[in-house]
């Protein structure tokens, strides 16, 4: 086990480091550079060698990237060259926007699929199955630039429910914080609730076949019980795996969302620093924002590892 | 002879969709194939609409520029935010141009981004994925580390932050984009379907014969990874037509007044038009919901059909 772990963090770190060189390389290789956009109007050759000194551009590449992953290492993720603001404080900020999201969607998701998949298992291609199924993959091709604005139109223009756009904080109270997260929340659920009822679904039915559910029905143990105690956990394990993706996948989601709603989340963040061409943000949302969906991935995995003894010896 | 990718977990592919991992355990109930796949089951008619279907979408965007449409960008303020009429099937937005026009129009880009990058992965990736699959050494463990690699970066991220830097955004810089993120998927896909398949008695028995390695590939192989790689694609394909219209609807695919699906959705949602005239949000954000739809729903049936059993990637 200690040997996996340590197998499994060796990637961690191998692939964090590949990001962060591809971020950079990304920014550094490709044509054009910073200056243009930071001068604009002043372009002239000697304020542009003073401006590349100023940042550092004017030294070997090796010696950039080493500059600055030690100053990511230490926290220091660059400023802003147009609000001065640091990369880090804009992540304090923006970070529990998304954090609260994605536990409010998982939570839908999982409250939403998890009921959905234990009746369906029950009585495969009957009615319930059948209607459960048509409409989680209708879900699917719901992605949150088509499923937003829909429900906005519902919920918020027609029937004046919730906000159609903004974000009120915690400290707002749990009231308005919770009308203002739960429409974005429903939105971003829609792709996971059909994943992980298809995924949970099959894996119960073929649970269900198994003999000592058979057992379990013969000594006559209720259903619920042997949903619950027997079958549930077991057939648990892809739905675990790709609650880990799912996760991960909404992040992309949350981009849209925060534009579409108006919440000032990592996503919001980096859209707007993308038109300011503030490529310094850029650069250090988009290094946490990638290291972050690894590490999500990983825990997931590593999750799996715990509940699953088998996985181990792959 | 153990199969690799039958006691192992499954992992869907890392693009916010289950994979078939759904169908594992239906596929697997006590059938191994042995020998050339073949549909076990009719591809029904579900599969055959949602293929007329999309195949309809693609007619009506290569031919659009031939059919008796209003130019999307021609604009008419005789008739502003115009509900469906007889000269306007779906109305005309704020701007009084022609709905109609500009989701046909619109889907030009989302099927062009949809379409070429997997085509293109399919071939780069498909070919590396067979040959990997099949001989293994040291390009197969390359190969799999790069293409590991690009997708642990989310997608949407990257294809946003190469985009700052080359400017301006255009529909052939989009698609190389995307088929950098199509191929090494595509890749994976397919070499994990060939490793599941290389060691099959079928195989064994025709290199036994005395089958070149061409031969095995092309005619052993090939034809059973075809229906499992034409499933993923076509989940790529939806895959790549919700990226393409995230990125159209932050702004960030094709620029306007030019029409893409994503930026009409945009529109229809700023300055309060959705009260207004929900028209423009809803038409584009139906045309992607059937035609995601359809693609899903092409995609499952070939997986029953084929019972096509999920590899680990």
């Amino acid at each position: 086990m200690a040997r996996y772990i340590g197998i499994r963090l060796g990637q961690l770190v191998f692939i964090s480091f590949l990001i962060s060189l591809t971020a950079f390389l990304l920014v550094h290789l490709l044509p054009g550079d910073p200056t243009t956009t930071i001068l604009g109007p002043y372009d002239t050759p000697s304020a542009r060698a003073e401006l590349l000194k100023q940042l550092g551009l004017n030294k070997p590449l090796y010696h950039q990237y080493w500059t600055w992953i030690v100053n990511v290492l230490h926290g220091q993720l660059g400023e802003a060259f147009t609000t001065k603001q640091t990369v880090s404080n804009i992540l304090a900020v923006a970070l529990p926007i998304d954090i609260e999201l994605m536990i409010v969607s998982s939570i839908i998701a999982l409250v939403v699929a998890i009921p959905l998949a234990l009746v369906s298992a029950l009585r495969p291609n009957r009615l319930f199955d059948r209607s459960s199924t048509t409409s989680t993959l209708g879900m699917l091709a719901l992605p949150p630039f088509v499923a937003g604005p829909l429900l906005v139109l519902i919920f918020a223009v027609s029937l004046h429910w919730v906000p159609a756009t903004g974000f009120d904080r915690l400290s707002a109270g749990i009231g308005p914080n919770l009308k203002s997260v739960i429409l974005p929340s429903i939105v971003l659920s829609f792709g996971s609730i059909a994943v992980y009822f298809r995924l949970l679904r099959a894996d119960l039915i073929s649970t269900l076949q198994e003999d000592f559910v058979t057992m379990a029905r013969s000594k006559g143990l209720s259903t619920p019980y042997i949903l619950f105690r027997h079958v549930l956990r077991p057939s648990s394990f892809s739905l675990l795996a790709a609650a880990g993706l799912s996760i991960g996948s909404l992040f992309s989601g949350a981009f849209v969302v925060e534009v579409l709603f108006q919440m000032p989340g990592v996503g919001y963040q980096l859209v707007n620093h993308i038109y300011a061409r503030d490529y310094l943000v850029v650069q250090g949302l988009a290094l946490v924002a990638a290291v972050a969906f690894v590490v999500i991935n990983f825990v997931a995995d590593f999750l799996l590892t715990v509940l699953d003894p088998r996985v181990r010896r792959a | 002879m153990p199969d690799p990718a039958h006691d192992l977990p499954v992992l869907a592919p890392n693009i916010g969709y289950p994979g078939s991992a759904a169908d594992l355990a239906e596929a697997t109930a006590g059938i191994t194939a042995a020998g050339p796949t073949r549909a076990r089951r009719p591809l029904g008619p579900v599969f055959w609409v949602s293929a007329g279907w999309v195949l309809f979408m693609i007619l009506l965007a290569v031919l659009a520029p031939v059919l008796p449409l209003t130019n999307p960008s021609t604009q008419n303020y005789s008739a502003v935010n115009a509900g469906p009429s007889i000269h306007h099937l779906m109305g005309t937005d704020d701007l009084g141009r022609d709905l109609l026009s500009r989701v046909i129009f619109g889907s030009r880009p989302s099927l062009v981004i949809g379409f070429f990058p997997v085509v293109i992965g399919l071939l780069l990736g498909g070919f590396a994925g067979l040959l990997a699959g099949y001989r293994g050494g040291v390009a197969d463990g390359v190969l799999n580390a790069v293409s590991f690699v690009i997708l642990a970066f989310p997608a949407l991220l990257a294809i946003m932050v190469v985009e700052q830097f080359w400017q301006p955004v255009a529909l052939s810089k989009l698609t190389i984009m995307f088929a950098v993120v199509a191929t090494p998927l595509l890749f994976r896909i397919i070499r994990a379907t060939t490793l599941s398949f290389a060691n099959r008695e079928f195989v064994v028995a025709a290199r036994a014969l005395g089958a070149r390695t061409n031969r095995i590939l092309l005619r052993e192989l090939l034809p059973n990874v075809v229906p499992a790689a034409m499933a993923f694609a076509l989940i790529a394909v939806a895959t790549a037509i919700v990226t393409e219209g995230a990125l159209a609807f932050l702004g960030l695919s094709i620029r306007l007044p030019n029409p893409s699906l994503g930026n009409i959705i945009n529109e229809g949602v700023n300055n309060n038009l959705l009260q207004s005239n929900p028209y423009i949000a809803v038409w584009p954000s139906l045309y992607i919901f059937v035609i995601l739809t359809a693609l899903n729903l092409m995609a499952d049936r070939l997986r029953s059909a084929f019972e096509i059993r999920d590899v680990k990637l």
